[in-house]
């Protein structure tokens, strides 16, 4: 794996009076509750470290109060750390100056937000083109690049209106343009598509899904929503308490749950349309008999089940580009999807 | 023993007086002092009142007809407004009020002037800062509450009576509301809008001008009517120190008992204060159509 793009290390946020002394209690082992009770301070981040691979979409997830606003804040540096280090392109971001974190903001990450964020008294193009305006791009250029992703996420013709004309999910469609728009290799996304109906913020994540196949941005994206966090989440990071619970992909949380939180969080989840064939595979035992059903690793159970119920010898072999790599049994199906 | 309870213990007449006395030499030895370095100071403001007073007066009366329905236009966009301040400067023209009201016209705008130049950085300041807002709110709280009297005192004794005192005394019982509606307009901006702005790099003075002022501006806009209202409920008493108007009148008609031209005057007050606020309060709704998604 190349290099992370963005690396947390052992990152605390205490929000109170004095952070620092509360700082001691929490290294030394107090609780949130405990911290909260005893000293008035809220723990928001508790020595979270964290590497988020570049191109990948790094989902954080976690229930209301966890400290997801919080961390994701500190990328961009909205909030200042109690303690530890943030990288980004190893760069310490903490140690910059108030010019360098500016042109961080500007040229290296943007954001979208729950709530959208949008600028009410300006019309959808200048939403857009805002950060554009901010870097020093003259104003026909700006518009022409605002134009294109606000063509790109389908909102062609109402470049011209302002945000309170349109509706939630055209809201997020400019915030999410508006984030695209200055090119910037970071998306900062918090709880992003959490205000939408279900139905449109499935949409919004196809059009996140289908934009992020071709600009391979770092996206990191936060919700409360395990459904939206394994459709979309390359690496998905849960976060309690302000801690780190467990990093990994969907298939590692799902199949291999850190503890009994997390298996509580996946528990009511749908296992064959998360789980692959591929991590089920086991090494072939002989040869393959000849009558099996060959599948590719990626195919999710769902789709295997068929295949897998017709096998008269309880086997499918698993293939990836084509060459065979291993097989998974009906038993070991069944056992995945038991959980 | 008992007097202890049913007098309440005094520093005395004497020690007292003395005590006023002494405030009343020191802040008259001060005027002394700096009173000819204020009035130079002002003078400028003077000039420009002075001017624009001439102005209105030397203007054909038809011309400040026209631009004043004109601009109740521009502002309210409102038929019905434009008509009721044409109507009204014709009936204040007909029954001889139009120079005096000219002058209240004049002092009336400079005044908001001077309130909108000073208040709207003041509230802003207070916004960036809670330490500001602490020491600026109770000031704020005095100058509204205090009796107007009670202040013209010290502005009379340094700088003696005339449109310059008159001013700042309008100025100073006017700028409350623009203050604090500033203030309170950049804090209740969306803190997720602010946000975004900070999240793509703004500056500061980004910050400020793209986000907070025109967010804030309907609230701001409120202020500037507020204000514009208690500059007119000021001028009557202003011109107890010698600002000319239609508050000269009134307490003309005050000390001699002349209803009919007390009333007239005074009802020429009212009809200025109702264009003045129909028409920026209309124009501050124009200003946040977009708030409600009405094509502009
Ligand atoms: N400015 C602040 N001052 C004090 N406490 C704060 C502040 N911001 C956040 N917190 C606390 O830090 C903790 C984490 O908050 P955070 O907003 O990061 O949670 P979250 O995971 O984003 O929750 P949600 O899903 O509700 O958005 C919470 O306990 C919250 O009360
Ligand atoms: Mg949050």
């Amino acid at each position: 794996m190349s290099d992370p793009k963005i690396q947390i290390k052992n990152l605390y946020k205490i929000f109170g009076k004095a952070p620092e002394k509360a700082l001691t209690n929490v290294q030394a082992g107090m609780s949130k509750d405990a911290l909260r009770e005893e000293t008035r301070h809220v723990l928001g981040v508790d020595n979270v470290s964290l590497d988020i691979a570049p191109r990948n979409i790094q989902v954080v997830m976690g229930l209301s109060g966890s400290g997801k606003s919080t961390l994701i804040r500190h990328i961009n540096r909205l909030i200042e750390p109690t303690a530890g280090e943030i990288l980004v392109d190893g760069e310490n971001v903490l140690t910059m100056d108030k010019d360098a974190l500016r042109d961080l903001r500007r040229f290296k990450m943007s954001m979208v937000f729950q709530h959208f964020g949008l600028f009410p008294h300006r019309r959808v193009i200048e939403n857009v083109a805002y950060g554009l305006i901010v870097q020093g791009v003259d104003e026909t250029q700006a518009d022409k690049r605002a134009k294109h992703w606000i063509s790109r996420v389908g909102l062609e013709g109402y470049e011209n209106n302002y945000p309170g004309q349109l509706s939630g999910g055209m809201r997020q469609r400019v915030g999410l343009a508006r984030g695209l728009a200055t090119d910037a290799d970071i998306l900062l996304m918090d709880e992003a598509f959490s205000a939408l109906d279900p139905l449109i913020r499935y949409d919004m994540q196809s059009i996140l899904i289908d934009l992020q196949k071709e600009l391979h941005k770092t996206i990191v994206f936060i919700t409360h929503d395990l459904d939206e966090a394994l459709r979309i989440g390359d690496q998905i990071a849960i976060l309690r308490d302000g801690h780190l619970v467990q990093q990994g992909s969907a298939q590692d949380i799902v199949l291999r749950p850190a503890d009994g939180y997390i298996e509580d969080f996946i528990k009511d989840i749908n296992r064959a349309r998360v789980i692959k064939l591929g991590s089920l595979m086991t090494p072939l035992e002989g040869t393959p008999p000849a009558d099996a059903p060959r599948l590719d690793a990626g195919t999710l159970l769902q789709e295997a089940l068929m295949a897998v119920a017709q096998s008269d010898s309880n086997t499918v072999i698993v293939e990836e580009h084509g060459t065979v790599k291993g097989q998974v049994t009906t038993r070991a199906v069944i056992a995945a999807l038991h959980g | 023993m008992w007097d202890f309870f049913t007098e309440f213990p005094s520093i005395g007449r004497r020690d007292l007086s003395q005590l006023q006395m002494g405030i009343d030499d020191g802040f008259r030895a001060f005027s002394r002092a700096y009173g000819e370095a204020l009035e130079i100071f002002f003078s400028p403001l003077l000039h420009f009142l002075v001017w624009f007073e001439k102005l209105l007066l030397a203007t054909p009366w038809p011309i400040i007809l026209i631009v004043l329905s004109g601009l109740a236009w521009l502002g309210s966009r409102s038929w019905k407004i434009t008509v009721g301040t044409f109507l009204a400067f014709a009936v204040i023209g007909y029954f001889g009020m139009w120079e005096d009201t000219m002058a209240t016209l004049a002092i009336i705008s400079v005044a908001t002037f001077v309130c909108i130049l000073l208040g709207i950085p003041l509230g802003i300041l207070m916004a960036k800062s809670d330490r500001m807002q602490g020491a600026i709110t109770p000031i704020l709280d005095v100058m509204q509450t205090i009796p107007s009297f009670v202040y013209l005192i010290p502005v009379v004794m340094l700088l003696g009576i005339g449109k310059v005192p008159g001013l700042i005394a309008v100025c100073i019982y006017a700028i409350p509301p623009i203050v604090r509606l500033t203030n309170l307009g950049i804090r209740l901006v969306d803190r997720e809008v602010l946000e975004a702005a900070e999240a793509f790099g703004a500056s500061p003075r980004q910050k400020l001008f793209d986000v907070q002022i025109p967010l804030a501006l309907p609230n701001i806009f409120a202020g500037v009517n507020q204000t514009i209202m208690m500059a007119l409920a000021m001028v009557v008493i202003a011109s107890m120190i010698g600002v000319r108007g239609l508050g000269v009148p009134v307490l003309r008609a005050i000390s001699n008992q002349y209803l009919a031209l007390g009333l007239m005057n005074g009802l020429a007050i009212v009809a200025l204060a109702i264009i003045f606020d129909r028409v920026s309060q209309s124009y501050g709704k124009r200003l946040q159509a977009h708030r409600e998604g009405f094509e502009k």
